[in-house]
């Protein structure tokens, strides 16, 4: 019963959590530039637009692709949000970026084409740290189970340090912040165009908002699930403070390469990631 | 009332400008105008472009990217000329090479005269054109979504 409450939670709230945070993302980005900003419900006005919109189709592929990206983005979510597998919600979102991959690789634009390269590059840069932050979640609770990992004990989040902070390195390319926004810009007249989502328009492109939203909201799932221990009054700001610290990196820090990139995060990766995971294992036992 | 009033998208194309006009335009976008207070974000990308900011005399070179920037452009859409040269051709009308107006190469909606033109009348410009979108949304919904344009 209580999974069937979350997973409906998650569809119908989902998206409105993850718009929100969009949202205030773009305000407090105005603020830092000492604009005003537009309004909070903007990302929804966005969308709402483009379902008024025509839709260009390319090639009739794009539009299995995209839907098949919300699809197993949507299915990533409802495994977490139900206190299923982690490991299975990973791979499930790791499918859904691949779609996104292949729906922009089957335009026509160089534009698409760049940005579904480096998008891929981008996930073999923080696929690692992922798969670590999951293992890590098993060597401290003995399951991948997320209903345990919620109920761990309350030093977890200082066993899963290392892994934390590379997890926090790996999410600023998952939300595609500056300065790993390589496969799509937040604006549209610098010299990549837009990317991966250069080539959509109307519905298809409001389908890649969508399943934005729930990303935005698995993301912070994750990170909610390294404080879970310590109750949701205290997670949950925690979690939300972390997800906005993102937008700050966003806005102090210029656009590296895809070899910088790589490198960068493959280090972090070893370095706190892999070494956390040594010493963890070698505590457990 | 549409979503289009809230959240249009523009594409800033210079047809041959000497520069003057979209440095104004892209001072809307700095601190003191601030135009994504009203949804209005800058894309360089005509497949998510709701109107079409053109500045500049276009002639033949031009001419070409113009007709196909505004045909990659989904409906509903507006396009607004600005500046006395997109207008008319301005002070290069008279010049062999160039069109003399935007309006001899696409259909225009709103022109907003002044070399350079102000950024104040810029804003002035989307703001109407945002009115005619809102007209088009509603007659596109009437008519049904899909509609194949032939370049």
């Amino acid at each position: 019963m209580n999974a069937w409450v979350a997973a409906l939670g998650f569809l119908v709230f989902g998206p409105l959590l993850g718009a929100l945070l969009a949202g205030i993302d773009r305000r407090l980005t105005a603020r830092l530039q000492a604009r005003q900003g537009p309004p909070l419900l903007q990302p929804v006005y966005d969308v709402l637009k483009l379902l008024e919109k025509d839709t260009l189709v390319v090639t009739p592929l794009q539009g299995l692709y995209l839907w098949l990206f919300l699809f197993f983005m949507i299915g990533a979510g409802l495994i977490l949000f139900t206190g299923g597998d982690l490991l299975l919600s990973l791979f499930a979102l790791t499918v859904s970026g691949i779609f996104l991959c292949l729906a922009a690789e089957s335009t026509n634009s160089p534009y698409s084409h760049l940005g579904a390269s480096r998008e891929l590059m981008l996930m073999m840069a923080y696929e690692p740290m992922l798969l670590v932050a999951a293992l890590g979640f098993y060597l401290t609770n003995d399951s991948f189970r997320v209903s345990v990992i919620t109920e761990a004990a309350p030093w977890q989040p200082l066993q899963l340090l290392g892994i934390l902070v590379g997890f926090l390195f790996v999410l600023t390319i998952k939300l595609r912040k500056s300065p790993f926004d390589l496969s799509t810009s937040h604006h549209g007249h610098q010299e990549l165009v837009k990317g991966l989502t250069t080539d959509f328009s109307g519905h298809h492109l409001a389908l890649v908002e969508i399943g934005h939203w729930y990303e935005n909201a698995i993301l912070l799932a994750w990170l909610y699930l390294f404080f879970a221990p310590w109750g949701p009054w205290l997670a949950i700001p925690i979690a939300l403070i972390l997800f906005f610290l993102e937008v700050l990196v966003d806005n102090t820090h210029a656009r590296l390469t895809w070899s910088h990139t790589l490198k960068a995060s493959w280090w972090v990766t070893l370095l706190l990631g892999t070494t956390n995971l040594l010493l963890l294992a070698w505590w457990v036992r | 009332m549409s979503f289009l009033k809230r959240s249009p998208w523009i594409l800033h194309y210079a047809a041959t400008s000497c520069n003057g006009c979209d440095i104004e335009l892209l001072a809307c976008l700095t601190p003191i105008y601030d135009l994504e207070r009203f949804g209005i974000i800058n894309t360089g990308n005509p497949k998510h472009a709701d109107i079409l900011l053109v500045t500049g005399s276009v002639n033949e070179e031009s001419r070409r990217v113009l007709e196909n920037l505004y045909h990659q452009m989904p409906e509903p859409k507006a396009v607004v000329a600005i500046g006395a040269c997109a207008l008319s051709g301005g002070i290069f009308r008279p010049a062999y090479n160039v069109y003399g107006g935007i309006d001899q190469v696409i259909p225009v909606d709103v022109y907003v005269p002044g070399c350079a033109a102000r950024p104040e009348a810029i804003i002035d410009g989307v703001v109407q054109a945002l009115a005619l979108l809102d007209a088009r949304a509603k007659a596109h919904k009437r008519r049904g979504q899909v509609s194949i344009e032939s370049p």
